[in-house]
């Protein structure tokens, strides 16, 4: 840590540095994959309602024209990945692991990428809720794996106020370099976006935070932002997980989240650059998002790279695409500390899929042995939110959920999996309070 | 790829650290080795066989436990041998070795595997067989012998093969014998509290001196501790809590009467102090895994032990204070939970609701 942050502050106090990986993919400039043979793009693609399709059976669609409309007000659109037709609206696989419906569609061959829907869009003018509006057609969530409609974040809360936007650019996850390669590539994207974040919410300024490890992108967004005030960039010393919206308020302006609460209770709003990134470059455009930077990279694939994916490219053509090997042992969709490993290669790659990690046999290791837990206190040390792991452990086997969340703070776990990857008893801890979490949203549902 | 690819699906982090138990526990007797060597130079085989019996009946104790239990065996995972060693470097160097073996049985079988095994017992193993048996064998657990004696390499001490329940013959003129100059069979502690003869610091140090056959050498023991610091196999904060405390007390004991009581360095050096704050205070399982909890049952550790050694009839404490330590150890954690993010400023620690 360099001595300057150690007395500023800057710096995230407990967590641990994980090996990062991420030169496999960092100087590998965005690539675009071709189509696949199929499209399919599920209705629920993001958190709140599904969206209600507007096309039908047989129906030929172009490429960025939306193919179904926003299901509420926390609910998106979504809009027609290629020029094609729609082969079917019916049941596929998600990545959650159960069925859900998805619209088909078959790109015609020969399909450009060009993007020639949408009309020009004067932003300057427009009201904070027109923004609210303008932004919800896009169909943009958070890109930084949540898949939070982007939207709601930028509707000031009743009563509160907001003063300063965050923009997340961490990265905090090893491997993934998405973030990294978007603001390398595109700071006028990120920094537009971040004005139009700014605007909608009546907020003065917004401050980039940037780990050190990608010190490139830091300068990119300075050069862009270069004699304006509003928008700082800050670097921090790199820490897994940084990248959680919780640890950089409190790292870059010392503000704490309250315990349940959101980031405009402290007069936050916080987003990820890619976020921010596709809002600048569509919302002038009128356009929907209907691709985004995926990094395909781990030992499984020949090819690794930062590639842009039409949304609802299964995940097998991409690997194939990325020239994956015959040893694949297991498929993480997002970063190897928070994600989720795909239980089929037929799932579609949807909005907030950050990365693909391909592992092969040589990297799994989960048959190592579980040991009670000798109190080493090696969780203690890492949790970031000062949580007692080790105890809501042995609460857990035990069955005592309901007490993990009344004296214990269950609910403030976000599942960054730090205590798991310290146990030295292979305990799997963020396992069992994922399990406890939704136990007591089981026994809460049924009163 | 063909489309037959199986993919295993496991749940998030799919990635670890690679610290195991057994990995931790295989350097921990890394660590303690230096001391068991030195141990049988200074005090000869009677060590040796002191050690090698207490690690291999605290071994062989664990196995019949699990095998009586109907449980898979545990002693892969080496902390059965380490309470051995443990075991082993806190006896006197001359203690008969069925005193020993009951010793080892003592800390295995109710000390820890009663209890559940590993991660399970209260108290630190090794010190509840120590503990039983200085009640049970008061004598023999306090009969020292000097450092360095003459032939200690070829003969044992005469008392290390008594026969079982049998009185041993009294060591005095053996000692006579054997000894050389300048070293007795009485430790730092005891001729400084009953004949108020300070050793220096230097010997305590370098550890020729009489004491349990482990203890002696603060050098070796700082070695060992340091490297599993060093390697983060052992948290820094309880040995250096429990010194602090110690010094603190023996310094403010110091300070009211220079010549009654002697300097914290020697305090610091002498008796069971080091090994004690650097591998039995540490035993992660009883001890507390709060940052705060881990200071305050140091510095209680330390205050105590200078407490016993100054105040009470013993002459040495280390042994009840972490004992002690131990027994606070649920409660000190539970009272200094952290304080975590986004719950806002408090006094005290959120008391549990009791419903």
């Amino acid at each position: 840590m360099p001595l300057m942050e150690f007395f500023t502050g800057k710096h995230l106090d407990r967590g641990l540095h994980v090996p990062e990986h991420k030169d496999l993919t960092s100087h590998l400039p965005i690539r675009r994959l071709p189509f696949a043979p199929v499209l399919v793009v599920p209705l629920s693609q993001h958190a709140g309602a599904p969206a209600i399709p507007i096309v039908r059976e047989g129906q030929e669609v172009v490429r960025g024209e939306p193919i179904a409309k926003a299901g509420g007000f926390v609910s998106v659109p979504m809009h027609a990945p290629a020029t094609g037709r729609v082969t079917k609206i019916a049941l596929a696989p998600s990545a959650r692991g159960d069925l859900s419906t998805a619209i088909y569609i078959t790109p015609y061959s020969a399909a450009s990428q060009e993007v020639l829907y949408g009309a020009p869009q004067d932003i300057d003018n427009m009201t904070p809720a027109e923004i609210v509006q303008a932004v919800q057609n896009t169909g943009v969530v958070g890109l930084g794996g949540a898949a939070f409609p982007t939207h709601v974040k930028l509707k000031v809360p009743e009563g509160k106020t907001v003063d300063t936007v965050v923009v997340n650019g961490c990265e905090c996850e090893p491997y993934l370099t998405t973030d990294h390669r978007v603001m390398l590539e595109q700071p006028q994207a990120v920094l537009q976006g971040a004005r139009i974040a700014m605007r909608a919410l009546g907020a003065k300024k917004a401050v980039i935070g940037i780990e050190d490890n990608k010190l490139d992108a830091a300068d990119a967004l300075r050069d862009a932002a270069e004699g304006t005030t509003d928008i700082t960039v800050v670097t921090v010393p790199a820490k897994y997980p940084q990248g959680a919206e919780k640890m950089l308020v409190k790292v870059l302006l010392g503000r704490e989240i309250p315990s349940g609460g959101l980031p405009a209770d402290v007069g936050l709003a916080v987003f990820n650059v890619a976020t921010l990134a596709q809002i600048g470059e569509l919302l002038p455009h009128r356009q929907g998002l209907i691709e985004r930077v995926v990094t395909i990279t781990g030992p499984g694939v020949r090819k690794p790279g930062n590639y842009l994916v039409a949304l609802g490219t299964p995940l097998r053509w991409a690997l194939q695409q990325a020239d994956c090997s015959d040893q694949l042992s297991s498929v993480i969709l997002g970063g190897p500390m928070m994600g989720a490993a795909a239980g089929s290669l037929d799932i579609p790659i949807t909005k907030g899929v950050t990365g693909i990690l391909a592992l092969t046999h040589k990297q799994v290791n989960g048959h190592s042995r579980i040991y009670p837990c000798i109190h080493c206190a090696a969780c203690v040390d890492v949790c970031p939110i000062h949580l007692n792991p080790s105890h809501l452990g042995m609460l857990a086997r035990k069955d005592r959920y309901e007490e993990m969340e009344t004296d214990y703070h269950l609910k403030d776990c976000f599942e960054c999996a730090c205590c798991s990857y310290v146990c030295p008893s292979h305990i799997p801890l963020v396992q069992y309070f994922r399990v406890a979490k939704q136990m007591n949203r089981e026994r809460k549902a049924r009163g | 790829m063909s489309t037959s690819t199986v993919i295993e699906v496991r749940t998030a982090p799919h990635l670890h650290s690679g610290s195991s138990v057994d990995r931790i526990m295989r350097n921990v007797i890394y660590a303690l080795l230096p001391m068991c060597f030195y141990s049988v130079w200074l005090f000869g085989i009677s060590a040796a066989a002191l050690i090698a019996t207490t690690t291999a009946a605290c071994v062989l104790i664990e196995y019949w436990s699990c095998r009586a239990s109907g449980r898979e065996a545990t002693i892969g995972d080496f902390s059965a041998a380490i309470t051995g060693l443990l075991l082993g470097l806190t006896l006197p160097p001359g203690l008969p070795l069925w005193m020993a073996v009951v010793g080892a049985f003592i800390a295995i079988a109710p000390g820890k595997m009663i209890f559940g095994g590993l991660g399970f017992n209260v108290f630190n193993p090794a010190l509840v067989g120590r503990a039983f048996l200085q009640a049970a064998f008061p004598t023999a657990i306090t009969t020292y012998t000097p450092a360095l004696a003459l032939h200690r390499l070829a003969e044992f001490i005469p008392t290390t093969l008594a026969i079982p329940f049998l009185k041993a013959a009294p060591l005095k003129d053996w000692i006579a014998q054997v000894r050389i100059d300048g070293f007795t069979g009485a430790t730092p502690l005891m001729l400084q509290k009953f004949d108020h003869v300070t050793t220096d610091p230097w010997t305590l140090f370098i550890g020729t001196r009489a004491g349990s056959s482990g203890e002696t050498s603060a050098l070796l023991i700082l070695l060992g501790g340091g490297y599993l610091i060093a390697r983060k196999m052992m948290d820094w904060r309880i040995p250096a809590a429990m010194l602090l405390g110690a010094l603190i007390t023996g310094g403010a004991y110091y300070l009211s009467d220079p010549v009654k009581y002697p300097s914290p360095l020697f305090v610091l050096f002498s008796g069971g102090l080091m090994l004690g704050a650097l591998f039995m205070a540490t035993d992660p399982v009883a001890s507390p895994v709060t940052p705060r909890g881990m200071w305050i049952y140091g510095l209680l550790m330390g205050l105590i032990t200078v407490l016993i050694r100054f105040e009470g009839g013993l002459a040495e404490g280390v042994m009840y204070a972490i004992l002690l330590g131990n027994a606070l150890s649920p409660l000190i954690d539970k009272l200094t939970q952290p304080r975590t993010y986004g719950e806002g400023k408090r006094m005290f620690a959120k008391e549990a609701t009791a419903k």
